[in-house]
């Protein structure tokens, strides 16, 4: 605030750079794991983005919007079917269909992502449109229980295999430039890499903006918004498609990382893993929920497995759950509140004390 | 119409043991506005408890024990007080140094515990189902007809209707129950009339959690089969049986258990056995939708 | 004489047996600076909950520059260009109090989503826009310098203040200020008085004001009306009130530190 800011112009031209080089950073990384890392890890890896957009996502509801949703696992079911189901029927073995051919195949994998948030976006509107008259508990179990019927739905349709799953879900298409033909993790890897950055700015930036104080008055005072103008419901919708589509783009990374689908994965559980890494990031930080999903899927796999190797018994899950409880009743708030990890970086670097807010 | 009446037995029969886990949801929600998520594995650890406690007494006391009220007896209490000491260890350690926190903290605590009773399940119990030991023989008491009325369906029947009454003299007719109501009206205002609010939460996890307990047993029975993750689905129709009915409030809990009960029976006949978790939630929607406070409970309006 | 700005004719307000207000008829003109006053309870508040679609009134008519309320959302009203205060502040407490003030302008935003996303030029040039219009209102009650201050952190009294400016950053014909001295000390209260009759005149609004203190709105006011008990028992200029005796006996007479 305290500089002549800069014109609209240079500053639009400038927003590129962040997202750009967080992308460019992160390809830098897939390369390593590429060529060093075993496969196991690799899956961590791709599972670690899936988490991160889910988090994401779900925070815009639960975090920003101050509505509880327990049902995120279902639009994230929605992404991962859709999405799998048209690369099967495209790429898969025997595919009788093709979308789009060499040397343009690769970009199947993420219209497929899209048409699989757009298919969750839509059932985020249908749970969207009779959960929101609920306020707290009530719309987390409207939502747990539609979140539910997603998945009893999935298990019996026959198409995607109903309790049997979907097996075979393909990598995304080869990426051929000259005569290198990119590794099927690196494609993987590649596209959730995308995703992730594209959801953590479009999120990023819609907050803070005129529709993130939108979805912020929601959650602070729903009578004091409705007074200024704000119209609640919409904002409550709205925020809830949002969050679904990218839950819906986390499903599709997910089927193309895993390559196997099944009902039983879309459980409660996975609504409630979801729930964990934004409560422990903080809700209302989005660089929280990115740090609650490394940990969250990073602890139990590197740090738990060989605790459990050494022991002989799998405490994994026992001491995860026990970190929660413990985490919950000692730090409420989540690592970062509301805060990010730019406001730290800010404090650290004396970028004088009171201004909270930023934009980046 | 017999196939419709025997249904209708076995449904009353499932919506008693779904009534007495309600009970539990409900009268926690009731005082401190809170899901006890937990209480799913309370349930789930009463039948354990019970478990063992029968193998136990079967390997100590050999032929001598034989199935019957008195055995039935012994493990009801047994799996209640269990029960009872899990509830309570959980509000002790888990709820109470949270009473001032956000509910949604809370929330994820309860579900925290209920993760780590499942995952501490599976490490010590096995994550292996195992079959309920015979504690009472179920034989037919009037069979005409397609009509078979069995032992067990009355027992769950008159145990569910016992447990219920003393419940509802416990809270309308008796101190504590005057306490307890009072808390869950307000609780900064019992508590200025003297009323030692921990106490009555406490009392409250106590009873609610040994009716899991109940619930437990006759689900062993009739069901013979328990493993750590019994409590995942059947807590959680319970649950929404509570919310049915109206969440906080008893009567509509056990309403919400038989209602529960009866069309989860109805539908697994008539209809197909896949759609019998999503019409718990299907139902549950419809209530939320059309009437938030459930059938028999208040719906209030935000004070401004 | 042009459309009445708020016509509220026969409004009633039952909470079940209890009839919270009774009968409520009042015409503002534009530019008006009425008083509502009466003793604690006496559905001062229910009034304007009534007014802005908070409540359903149980019976009655409101109509807003000739539109009907009926079956609008409060949202929808407050669009009509009526907003309001709230006894209990109701603040966005976690953001800051330049966001508070950006909220009440968000009806009046333009650019959409894809903007904010890419953050276009245009994104970039209307918040500007919005910032600077936002700071020079928080300048009336020299606020600007605590913009970035979380809005709960602020005192009471500028709690206070800020949902004032909260309410005018939505542009409003007619606002609706709920004891906005509530908490304040006499000479607080006093400046504050002065601050609204200078926004009305700076922002031509009609003023409706709630005051459970009789005699500061004297001051001010052009027109009061009592109620007591949900029932309005007198309507005229501060110098009709001060004389009538239904207000002396119901009001002052029995609240002699009035």
């Amino acid at each position: 605030m305290t500089d002549a800011a800069p014109s609209p112009q240079t500053r639009f031209r400038r927003s590129f750079l962040a997202p750009t080089a967080t992308f460019a950073v992160l390809l830098a990384l897939g390369g390593i794991l590429d060529r060093t890392a075993n496969g196991y890890t690799q899956l961590i890896f791709l599972f670690m983005f899936v988490n991160m957009i889910l988090a994401l996502s779900l925070n815009l509801v639960n975090g920003f919007t101050g509505q509880f949703s327990l049902g995120h696992a279902g639009f994230m079911a929605v992404g991962a079917y859709v999405s799998g189901y048209l690369s099967v029927l495209t790429m898969g073995v025997g595919a009788r269909l093709m979308f789009l051919p060499q040397p343009f195949e690769f970009l199947n994998f993420p219209i497929f992502a899209v048409a699989g948030g757009l298919a969750a976006a839509a059932a985020g509107y249908l749970v969207g449109l009779p959960s929101l008259r609920l306020r707290g508990d009530y719309l987390a179990i409207v939502t747990l229980g539609f979140g539910e019927i997603i998945r009893v739905v999935l298990l019996n349709t026959k198409a995607v295999g109903g309790a049997r799953g979907m097996p075979g879900v393909p990598a995304p298409g080869e990426l051929v430039v000259g005569d290198y033909v990119f590794s099927p993790f690196f494609m993987n890897y590649l596209w959730a890499a995308f995703w992730l950055t594209t959801t953590f700015f479009v999120l990023w930036r819609l907050v803070r903006s005129t529709h993130g104080r939108g979805f912020q008055s929601v959650r602070e005072d729903e009578i004091a918004a409705e007074a200024m103008g704000v119209n609640t419901t919409k904002m409550k919708v709205q925020a809830f498609v949002i969050s679904s589509f990218f839950a819906g783009l986390a499903g599709a990374v997910f089927a193309s990382a895993t390559k196997y689908l099944n009902p039983s994965t879309f459980q409660f559980t996975k609504s409630v893993d979801a729930i964990i890494m934004v409560v422990l990031g903080g809700m209302g930080s989005l660089t929280g929920s990115v740090i609650a999903a490394i940990i969250v899927t990073m602890l139990p796999e590197f740090v738990l497995r060989p605790l459990q190797e050494y022991t002989g018994v799998d405490l994994r899950m026992v001491i995860y759950s026990l970190l929660l409880i413990i985490f919950m009743i000692s730090r409420p708030q989540g690592i970062f509140g509301k805060a990010e990890v730019t406001d730290l970086f800010k404090r650290l670097t004396k970028a004088r004390g009171k201004d909270g807010r930023t934009s980046a | 119409m017999e196939d419709f009446i025997q249904h209708l037995i076995n449904g009353v029969s499932l919506g008693s043991i779904y009534a007495l886990i309600a009970l539990g949801y409900t009268m926690v929600y009731g005082i401190l506005q809170l899901i006890n998520f937990a209480h799913s594995e309370v349930y789930m650890l009463g039948a354990f408890a019970a478990y063992y406690t029968a193998i136990g007494l079967g390997r100590a006391l050999g032929a001598d024990l034989e199935p019957g009220i008195v055995f039935f007896g012994i493990v009801l209490i047994v799996a209640m007080a269990a029960c009872g000491v899990a509830g309570l260890t959980i509000e002790r350690f888990a709820y109470r140094p949270l009473r001032q926190a956000p509910k949604l903290n809370t929330l994820i605590t309860a579900i925290g515990v209920s993760l780590f009773l499942q995952y501490t399940g599976q490490v010590i119990f096995g994550a292996d189902p195992k079959s309920f030991p015979t504690v009472l023989e179920d034989r037919s008491l009037v069979s005409s007809g397609g009509i078979d009325l069995r032992l067990f369906d009355v027992t769950i029947l008159l145990t569910g209707v016992a447990f219920m009454s003393g419940l509802h003299y416990l809270i309308h007719r008796t101190k504590t129950g005057k306490a307890m109501r009072a808390v869950s009206t307000n609780r900064q205002v019992a508590s200025l009339m003297g009323i030692n609010t921990d106490k009555i939460i406490s009392m409250t996890f106590l009873i609610g959690s040994s009716l899991a307990g109940v619930g437990s047993v006759l689900v062993g029975m009739k069901y013979p089969q328990i493993d750590p993750l019994m409590g995942l689905f059947f807590g959680l129709k319970a649950f929404v049986a509570a919310v049915l009915g109206g969440i906080g409030n008893l009567a509509g809990a056990v309403l919400g258990g038989i209602i529960m009960g009866l069309s989860e029976e109805m539908v697994v006949a008539y209809l197909s056995s896949t759609y019998r978790d999503a019409l718990a939630f299907g139902l549950l929607i419809v209530i939320l939708v059309f009437r938030p406070a459930g059938l028999l409970g208040k719906w209030q309006t935000e004070k401004v | 004489m042009a459309e009445p700005l708020l016509d509220a004719r026969g409004v009633t307000m039952r909470f079940g047996g209890l009839k919270a207000v009774d009968d409520f008829n009042l015409v503002l003109g534009a530019g008006e600076l009425v008083g509502l006053i009466g003793p604690n309870g006496a559905g001062k508040t229910t009034c304007f909950n009534m007014l802005t679609g908070v409540y359903k009134p149980t019976s009655g008519a409101i109509t807003i520059a000739g539109q009907p309320t009926a079956g609008l959302k409060p949202h929808q009203i407050s669009r009509l260009g009526m907003t309001r205060t709230f006894q209990n502040i109701r603040l966005f407490k976690e953001m800051t109090v330049l966001e508070n003030v950006l909220i009440a302008a968000h009806q009046h935003t333009e650019y959409g989503m894809a903007a904010a996303v890419l953050k276009t030029p245009a994104f970039f040039s209307e918040e500007d826009a919005l910032a600077a219009k936002a700071t020079d209102l928080l300048r009336i009650f020299s606020l600007d310098a605590k913009a970035g201050w979380e809005a709960g952190s602020l005192p009471y009294g500028e709690q206070r203040k800020l949902e004032i400016i909260r309410a005018l950053a939505t542009e409003p014909k007619l606002i609706l200020l709920d004891e906005p001295a509530a908490g304040m000390n006499h000479r607080e209260t006093e400046g504050l008085m002065e601050t609204i009759a200078k926004i009305r005149k700076d922002f031509s609004l009609t003023v409706l004001l709630i005051e459970h203190d009789m005699k500061l709105v004297m001051g001010i006011c052009e027109r009061i009306l009592v109620l007591d008990h949900g029932v309005t028992i007198a309507m005229g200029t501060p110098e009709q009130i001060k004389r009538d005796p239904k207000v002396i006996a119901a009001y002052l007479g029995t609240d002699a530190h009035a």
